[in-house]
């Protein structure tokens, strides 16, 4: 039933696939992270009704599936003639990093609106221009009560990269279930993907979680 | 309005002091809330708690309905163990099934009122004497009607106690407590949370089931004046110990110690 | 363009059959993944460590373990190990298994939230247990569940999408195939979406509903006592900062959120 010949071939394959899965996933958090920000002050100062329509498509985003947007975006790209091939992997960190933006966002909007009334006021009291204002004041309380949520969105968007085999990158999951496909050996190649997907997860939430505690406590 | 007695009632047939405390111990963790403590209280008696906050007054009352585990030592409701007894020189925990049914033979109104908000008046007084008793629902609710009529609530019976004031909603506490025929019945501070306009209606209530009952009672108050009318002792603590009893004359008048005396001033 | 319509007129008959399909998904799912969320949080809840730290474990795992893997797992391992699922028993079980686990720690956590004094008040009425949690606990957790349940709902319903991968032809495998006989990617993919995303809408409103008629059998708070006007300022000052941390939590798995906004699944108006 388990063969440990086959677990020791599939690992180093597994483990190349897994070399694509963290790339997704932290080029994916970078994206998410500084668009999530664009989004969050953008919509302050927008007009109402440009400021209706982002949300509605912040929400679109939200509420439809990644796969879908993967596959959409993947050949949307393969239709533009003449275009140099984009590689799926970037296509793919792209789609996750956007997708989770809508959600980073919304950290970021709630960490903005928590910073005490206070603080806005001592700073115009003090004449601080708006910008200086939000960069040296606002941002810097606003991001210590928004990390803890950003490091769970970014293990959220990690367990999300298997839906990439949507689009063929060959990240951990794909790795497994080609290893599986040459060798009927699924057992191995799904149960050790299953157990490096927890081995990396499940310590990062206990990370975050411990980082929460401390932020909490001011 | 003094006590409608002097001596509390010793209607009940049993012997047994309504309330013991023996060498009761009570530790949060590392800190030691009560230690050695050893008093009863007799059946029909009401007794007040004083003290400064933190002297372990109301971890009393939460021992007395199991909501805080008993470290050490016994207590004895009726001469019978609540939550541990002595078999053969150890201390045994009773099964969670004995305590419960001897839980029922005492009630307890809170602060903060604690009225399930997911039930109307009538089915918050009714839950128990339905689901515990084993009453049937409408002696349950002809009961409950009785109640809410006593403490002046009969109109409210169908509300939901979210829409009640903070007082109407400890009324209905009270109610909800003596739905359940209680021998003992624990007052926690039960108008620290009201408005102060609202504070009379609710000591009005309880002085009228003091005087027309002999539930005994055990109640931890700011309400100084309340306590001196109704109760016929009067138990000061410091430090998880009694530091000095008597009645309620006594204690206010003439108190011995001096930590009592800056204590009363602090609070009159 | 027109070309395009009539092959999606033509198409309208199987891309019903993808939508139903995606339905049933959605619904047997979120069925599954309630229950086992129930049976878990509950169990979760336990004063017995040897109860709670099995469910722990249980939910720890198949929150860490991919959705994907454990489809994968159903879909190709089970069968050599001699138990075949269909691909929809296959499909439902993963999203009920792994949603599930979130919403576990849903149900636990609000469990948990549920006023102390509640409790007591149980403990001194004498209720028994289950009555206890049957009657006064859960009823009130279960208001507090709700939003963040319709998050991971909606959540379980995006997931669906990659039961195409198991040979199942859901909306999103019709959506591929109308992208084929139109060759247009724009239309097929645009037209997908949209119904993906009322389909969001409507299981919102579903969850909103719910929550509606919860918060209703709670009663509406009174909201002009002393008491109340301090701990209303307490609460809007702590939840503005806590509501969206919530929120992450619910997308890790853990904690509630209670808010809700104008779109689906969005919580709280952004």
């Amino acid at each position: 039933m388990w063969n440990w010949e086959f677990a020791a071939e599939a690992l180093p394959i597994l483990l190349r696939g897994f070399v694509n899965t963290l790339i997704a996933t932290v080029v994916g958090t970078v994206i998410a992270a500084i668009l999530g920000l664009i989004l969050a002050v953008a919509i302050r100062g927008l007009p109402r009704w440009i400021n209706w329509l982002v949300r509605l498509i912040v929400a679109f985003i939200r509420n439809t599936p990644l796969v879908v947007q993967l596959l959409f975006v993947y050949y949307a790209f393969s239709d533009i003639p003449g275009l140099v091939d984009v590689p799926a992997l970037v296509i793919g960190f792209i789609v996750i990093g956007i997708h989770y933006s809508t959600y980073m966002s919304e950290s970021y909007r709630s960490g903005i609106d928590a910073v005490p009334p206070g603080q806005f006021e001592a700073a115009t009291a003090l004449s601080l221009p708006p910008v200086r204002t939000f960069t040296a004041i606002v941002l810097p309380q606003a991001l210590r009560a928004t990390i803890p949520s950003l490091g769970n969105y970014a293990v959220a968007m990690f367990k999300d990269t298997p839906f990439l085999f949507a689009i063929s990158v060959v990240e951990l999951v794909t790795a497994a279930k080609e290893f599986g496909g040459s060798t009927f050996a699924y057992t191995e190649a799904f149960t050790l993907a299953g157990i490096i997907f927890l081995a990396a997860s499940y310590p990062t939430s206990l990370l975050i979680q411990r980082l929460d505690r401390r932020l909490a406590t001011y | 309005m003094p006590p409608t007695e002097n001596t509390p009632t010793t209607a009940s047939a049993s012997s047994h002091p309504a309330i013991e405390f023996k060498d009761v111990e009570k530790s949060f963790g590392p800190t030691t809330v009560l230690k050695d403590l050893n008093f009863t209280v007799a059946p029909g008696e009401r007794v007040t708690l004083i003290g400064p906050s933190g002297s372990g007054k109301t971890t009393i009352l939460r021992l007395v309905m199991t909501l805080e585990e008993l470290t050490g030592g016994y207590i004895f409701v009726d001469g019978q163990p609540l939550t541990h007894e002595d078999r053969g020189g150890k201390r045994v925990e009773l099964p969670k099934k004995r305590t419960r049914e001897m839980t029922t033979r005492i009630g307890m109104v809170f602060q903060q009122f604690n009225l399930f908000p997911n039930m109307t008046v009538l089915e918050n007084i009714i839950e128990a004497p339905v689901h515990v008793l084993g009453k049937s629902k409408v002696e349950a609710t002809k009961e409950a009607k009785e109640l809410l009529e006593r403490v002046g609530l009969a109109d409210k019976a169908d509300a939901h106690p979210t829409r009640l004031s903070g007082g109407q909603q400890q009324r209905v506490a009270i109610a909800r407590a003596l739905a359940m025929n209680p021998e003992i019945l624990l007052l926690d501070e039960v108008t620290s949370a009201l408005d102060p306009e609202l504070v009379g209606d609710v000591l009005g209530v309880l002085r009228d089931i003091a005087e027309t009952t002999d539930i005994t009672m055990l109640l931890v108050t700011h309400e100084m004046q309340f306590a001196r009318d109704v109760s016929h002792r009067v138990m000061m603590f410091d430090g998880g110990q009694v530091l000095e009893e008597g009645p309620p004359d006594q204690i206010f008048n003439n108190p011995q110690h001096e930590r009592t005396r800056k204590f009363l001033s602090s609070v009159l | 363009m027109n070309d395009n319509v009539t092959t999606l007129l033509n198409f309208l008959p199987q891309l019903w059959e993808g939508v139903q399909t995606t339905i049933i998904l959605t619904v047997a799912g979120s069925i599954g993944a309630v229950i086992i969320a129930l049976i878990l949080g509950l169990t979760m809840t336990s004063p017995t460590a040897w109860l709670r730290i099995p469910a722990r474990i249980v939910v720890e795992f198949f929150r860490g373990t991919s959705l994907l893997v454990q489809l994968f797992w159903l879909f190709y391992v089970l069968p050599l190990l001699g138990v075949d699922f269909d691909p929809m028993a296959c499909g439902v079980a993963a999203l009920a298994l792994n949603y599930g686990a979130y919403s576990a720690e849903v149900v636990r956590s609000s469990i948990k939230t549920v006023a102390p004094g509640q409790w007591e008040a149980a403990i001194a009425l004498s209720l028994s247990p289950t009555r206890r949690m049957v009657r006064v606990i859960f009823p009130q957790a279960w208001a507090l569940m709700i939003p963040s349940l319709a998050t991971l709902l909606i959540q379980l319903l995006k997931g669906t999408a990659v039961v195409s991968f198991i040979t199942l032809s859901d909306l999103t495998d019709k959506t591929e195939q109308l992208r084929q006989s139109t060759g247009d990617t724009m239309f097929a993919y645009s037209i997908s979406l949209l119904i993906y995303f009322a389909l969001a809408w409507l299981l919102q409103e579903f969850m909103n509903f719910l929550e509606r008629r919860a918060t209703k059998a709670l009663g509406r708070r009174r909201p002009n006592s002393r008491t109340d006007r301090r701990e209303a300022r307490r609460a809007a000052r702590a939840d503005a900062v806590r509501k969206d941390r919530l929120k992450s939590h619910v997308a890790a798995g853990e904690g509630t959120n209670h808010t809700k906004g104008p779109f689906p699944g969005q919580g709280g108006d952004l």
